[in-house]
């Protein structure tokens, strides 16, 4: 420690402090912990009282999820013999075998397509329209820019009637295609408003040298600027990519079979049966790549998440 | 390292389009940039805004297609502004706004300032706080519902543990007094850290001088937190408070998974309820009017609370 500073913030405090939000951040993951702990547990196991917090794990949560299962007679079981893999095993204890696979495994990959397509798709175009407002001279360019903005503000449901409407027209109801489409078009806001800030603070004299040495300027911004923007063109799109992976009104209103995403789903995995395990265990698939996520993008989370409003 | 880069993907790579590219002007260029992105966003937002407006004046129901298209006139507006179960519903989301609101803005500067004091580890914690806001809020929200259960529920065990009540006792989202107060909870829970994370740029931001300089005044720290930390912590706060707002607003999918709306109607926020206008009702012209009612309203409040920022951060 060199030296000695009067807003240094002493070491009771600064334990006081700690264990306050150690605190609030164990109260906070709790449930989270309880998601994930959940999907490892059997049903019966999951809806004891008290609750369990010790227990033996099983994959009967993950065998339920990717599976659809139908019960049978103890006779037709003894003709089918004894079962062969351990997920066999597993379903058997309940007098059942294994029907088929489940939608589980559809919809995720529902996700992954539509959630990698409209990131694509509004992180390519976001780029290109952030350039042209961070370096041209564009005719209205402030209020373009607030109406870029604004379009966040509508409440989904409210732009959901006409744009269910034209689907239906245009035949784009329940494709993967329209729905990359649409997230697209929300993401585009904050593609467009997060890029410019860091297309911003790329020095100009970069591409003025570059320019200067004969290239054109659509070669100054591919072999100067992009280069340069890589960082800030990566957490763009994983914060639009969280965006997509996360969106449920639009899903839950304008798809019901191809192109359903996983969060209208989810929810319907209880069927009667209220099977907690399986549902936990799909909604950890689910949620554990984000938190991942957000453990690597910890350093951009504010500018991401604020629209560029408060940087670092 | 943008010269090894450059040099790996030369313009050759694509002669036609880059030398097309290369011979539009500075302004054309512009235009080809930004069209698309101008296009997508008419395409998807105003096109369907100005439709939605259109169907707001007719009879129109998008189940039966073939019936007579009827222009009404104002009268869907009238009949929302005096529905008494679209009033119910704003006076819920309103309860929901207004406590969410303060009990994030509450919690979210408290952690803030505790984690301003620079403890060990405190970039560790501060990222398990944030956890919880960057997931689905639709698949959480659903998860909730299991830890609100009577008798088996994580939360209902924690809360009569506590208080030594039994835990079957109450149910968090079954009951007409309780309901609204799970959402409110379930959303502070998800929320609080982004007003955290405000607060916590906005603090960082004070330059230590000013601290210092108060010292050599002997001001007392409670006479610096209230007249250098808050002022200056303040166009943040505000910030988080519009973001927060404007989201709140629109809350759909965690509440739609966590209650549904009910019991009854208790927590049918206005979004719940449009979306049982349009898409369960199918009465498509009133339900469009009262998506422009909403839209007309969030988009009122947050550009008088923009100018009202905007003075803040004169001062």
């Amino acid at each position: 420690m060199s030296g000695y500073s009067i807003t240094e913030p002493t070491l009771a405090q600064k334990w006081i402090a700690g264990v306050l939000v150690v605190g609030y951040a164990l109260l906070t993951i709790l449930p989270l912990i309880w998601i994930i702990a959940t999907g490892f547990k059997s049903p019966s196991d999951a809806i004891a009282y008290p609750p369990k917090v010790v227990f033996e794990p099983t994959l009967e949560g993950y065998v339920n999820l990717f599976t659809t299962r139908t019960r049978m007679s103890p006779e037709a079981l003894e003709e089918i013999g004894p079962p062969e893999t351990w997920y066999d095993r597993i379903v058997r204890q309940y007098d059942m075998v294994i029907s088929g696979p489940s939608r589980y495994g559809e919809r995720f990959l529902n996700s992954v397509v539509i959630g990698f397509g409209s990131t694509f798709l509004s992180v390519f175009l976001g780029t290109l329209a952030a350039y042209a407002f961070s370096r041209f001279k564009v005719p209205l360019k402030d209020d373009l820019m607030f109406f870029i903005l604004s379009t966040r503000m509508m409440p989904p449901i409210a732009v959901a009637i006409p744009i269910f409407l034209m689907f239906r027209q245009l035949g784009l109801s329940d494709t993967h295609l329209g729905m990359i489409l649409l997230y697209t078009a929300v993401n585009l806001s904050l593609s467009v408003w997060l890029l410019k800030g860091f297309i911003d603070e790329i020095p100009v004299e970069y591409e003025e040298a570059a320019l200067i040495d004969g290239y054109t300027r659509f070669q100054a911004f591919y072999k100067v600027v992009l280069p340069q923007a890589t960082t800030g063109i990566a957490s763009t799109a994983i914060f639009c990519l969280i965006f997509a992976w996360n969106e449920y009104a639009f899903a839950v209103l304008l798809t019901s079979g191809t192109a359903q995403t996983a969060p209208p789903f989810i929810p319907t995995i209880i069927g009667v049966g209220k099977d907690w395990p399986a549902v936990a265990a799909g909604a950890t698939l689910f949620l554990v790549p984000v938190m991942v996520f957000t453990i690597l993008l910890r350093k951009h989370l504010l500018r991401g998440i604020t629209f560029g409003a408060v940087r670092k | 390292m943008s010269d090894e880069t450059s040099s790996r993907t030369p313009a050759v790579a694509r002669p036609g389009l880059a030398r097309r590219m290369g011979s539009l002007s500075d302004r054309a260029l512009a235009w080809v940039f930004i069209g698309p992105t101008i296009f997508l966003l008419l395409a998807i937002n105003i096109f369907p805004l100005i439709w939605t407006i259109r169907l707001s004046l007719t009879n129109y129901r998008a189940n039966r297609t073939n019936a007579d298209l009827q222009w009404v006139g104002l009268r869907n507006y009238e009949r929302i502004l005096t529905d008494s179960d679209i009033w119910n519903s704003m006076q819920a989301t309103a309860h929901f706004l207004i406590w969410t609101l303060v009990l994030q803005v509450l919690i979210g500067f408290a952690l803030a300032y505790l984690i301003n004091k620079k403890f060990k580890g405190n970039d560790l914690w501060t990222t398990i706080i944030v956890l919880p806001m960057m997931l689905s809020p639709a698949v959480v929200g659903n998860f909730w519902t299991f830890l609100y259960q009577p008798q088996i529920g994580l939360f209902n065990y924690v809360i009569a543990f506590l208080s030594g009540t039994d835990p079957s006792s109450f149910s968090m989202i079954g009951d007409v007094n309780l309901a609204p107060w799970a959402i409110v909870i379930v959303d502070t829970w998800m929320w609080t850290p982004f007003v955290m994370l405000i607060c916590l740029a906005g603090l960082r931001s004070i330059p230590d001088s000013i601290y210092e300089a108060a010292e050599c005044d002997r001001a007392s720290s409670w006479r610096q937190f209230w007249t250098i930390t808050i002022p200056m912590a303040l166009p943040f706060l505000m910030l988080a408070i519009l973001f927060r707002g404007i989201e709140n607003f629109k809350m759909f999918d965690l509440v739609v998974q966590l209650t549904g709306g009910g019991p009854g109607n208790v927590t049918e926020l206005t979004s719940i309820n449009l979306k049982r206008e349009a898409f369960e009702k199918w009465r498509t012209g009133f339900a469009s009017a009262y998506a422009v009612i909403l839209f007309v309203t969030v988009f009122g409040l947050a550009s008088i609370y923009v100018k009202a920022l905007n003075k803040v951060k004169q001062r």
